[in-house]
């Protein structure tokens, strides 16, 4: 628009005055100029205004939803949510969007927001993931289909009963238990750095449960250790330091008859685990020393 | 966990869709494993007729072979042992080990190079005149 005003007023101005020198500029005249790139400023504003509002991305979820203590929400249902999309926005973000602005009642756990806490592992389309380490441009369908971890109970919306899952963690005596301790407590325990680089991946679970979830034997078998278990085992069963004896011990917790050997090697624990940690490699080599510790040649 | 609410779709092999590499060739090499079994069984079958006399034996087999159906069979047991043998490979260096990060690809490869000698199989299998 501006630019074909001034356009004309050149043309009028060497048609007429091409001769005389050029004019005075009258205060209405300089007023009429503000005006008119004012109003044409004001267009810009608002044309921007309008486009940015029109093509807003918005992104639809499609919840999970079941209350077995509310009248009408026992059967479970999905409810859908369409909340505005920024860069960068993580599925947990979404879902926190759409309990804070319509519907209080959604229920899902979170609390570090860094992947971290491990409190937040979901179904989220058609795999386990942590809501919050997926942000919602990586995912490939438009619309986010958000569900508990499946193989667990749920307790209501997407907070399943992890009880099972700390029962199986614990039943392999997670923490550090050396046969020997040195004189003085205090004293420092070295590790050397081969033996830190061999448990290193799996001392970085963080106990979210999304690859027990994932595992079909474990869904099968509740007495199933579960890689995450096998996984806290091997960290503990690697490190040279606890001795000898207490490796027994914990050879013995996963060569039972419901440890390592239901492994079917699907990998499919490897695959969903938010911390990049080889399951079934850990795994696979638990077996191996399992055997090579009971191989007696004489 | 197992006794956990049911929560129709959502769970359990319904979503085969969602499966990976590494689950499918958990379920392709359980499902050959078993018809292999099975074939075991039939193999025994036919060729114990030869206990009861050459002619019974020969007779047995060209009825076989006369049959369109069987020629089919043996071109899918081709293929299901020839993806056994190969994913059973697979599986033997998962147990060692070695390559896990390819586990996906070599899977991929078990099925290709199946498809491949399956195809190349036909001529033989299909291609004797059925008397
Ligand atoms: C060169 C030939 C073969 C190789 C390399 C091979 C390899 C394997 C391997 C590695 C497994 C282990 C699966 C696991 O880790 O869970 C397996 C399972 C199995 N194989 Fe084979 N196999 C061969 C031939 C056969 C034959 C001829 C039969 C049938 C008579 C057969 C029947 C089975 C069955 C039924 C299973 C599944 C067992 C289960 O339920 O866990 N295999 N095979
Ligand atoms: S091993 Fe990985 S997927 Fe399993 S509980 Fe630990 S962090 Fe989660
Ligand atoms: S909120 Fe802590 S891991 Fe996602």
């Amino acid at each position: 628009m501006s630019t074909q005003i001034e356009q004309e007023t050149e043309t009028e101005e060497s048609a007429d005055e091409s001769v005389t020198e050029p004019p005075v500029e009258s205060p209405g005249d300089r007023r009429r100029q503000q005006k008119r790139e004012r109003a044409s400023r004001l267009d810009e504003q608002r044309r921007v205004e309008e486009e940015v509002s029109e093509d807003e991305e918005t992104v639809s979820l499609k919840i999970f939803r079941y209350d077995p203590e509310v009248e009408g929400k026992e059967e479970p249902r999905f409810d859908d949510f369409t909340v505005p999309f920024h860069k960068g926005m993580t599925v947990l973000d979404a879902l926190i969007y759409a309990r804070d602005h319509y519907d209080s009642s959604l229920t899902f756990r979170h609390s570090c927001r860094q992947a971290v806490c491990g409190s937040d592992a979901l179904f989220i389309n058609g795999r386990q993931r942590l809501a919050c380490k997926t942000q919602i441009g990586d995912l490939d369908s438009g619309t986010v289909r958000i569900e508990p971890l499946p193989h667990q109970a749920v307790v209501k919306d997407l907070v399943v009963d992890m009880e099972h899952f700390y029962d199986q963690m614990e039943a392999v005596e997670p923490y550090f238990d050396a046969d020997d301790l040195p004189d003085d407590e205090l004293e420092e325990q070295y590790q050397s750095r081969e033996n830190r680089e061999k448990v290193k991946m799996s001392t970085r679970c963080i106990w979210c449960g999304a690859c027990t979830s994932s595992c079909n034997i474990a869904a099968g078998d509740n007495e199933y250790l579960g890689p995450a278990a096998i996984n806290k085992a091997y960290r503990f069963a690697m490190d040279e330091r606890e001795g000898e004896q207490r490796k027994q011990d914990r050879l013995r917790i996963v060569e039972q008859e419901h440890g390592v050997w239901r492994c079917q090697t699907q990998f499919s624990c490897t695959e969903v685990c938010p911390k990049d940690i080889p399951l079934t490699e850990h795994i696979q080599e638990l077996k191996r020393e399992a055997i090579k510790n009971n191989l007696k040649f004489w | 966990m197992s006794q956990s609410f049911n929560r129709g779709t959502v769970e359990d092999f319904g979503r085969w869709r969602e499966f990976s590499a590494g689950m499918w060739a958990w379920i392709f090499h359980k499902f050959t494993g078993w018809v292999l079994v099975g074939y075991l069984f039939t193999h025994i079958a036919v060729l114990s007729t030869a206990t009861q006399g050459a002619e019974l034996y020969n007779g047995t087999l060209q009825g076989l072979e006369a049959l369109l159906i069987v020629r089919f069979l043996e071109v899918g047991l081709l293929a299901v042992a020839v993806f056994h043998i190969l994913n059973g490979l697979r599986l033997l260096f998962v147990d060692l080990g070695v390559g896990l990060e390819s586990q996906d690809k070599s899977f991929y490869a078990s099925l290709v190079l199946t498809g491949a000698i399956v195809v190349a199989s036909i001529p033989t299998f299909l291609g004797g005149k059925l008397v």
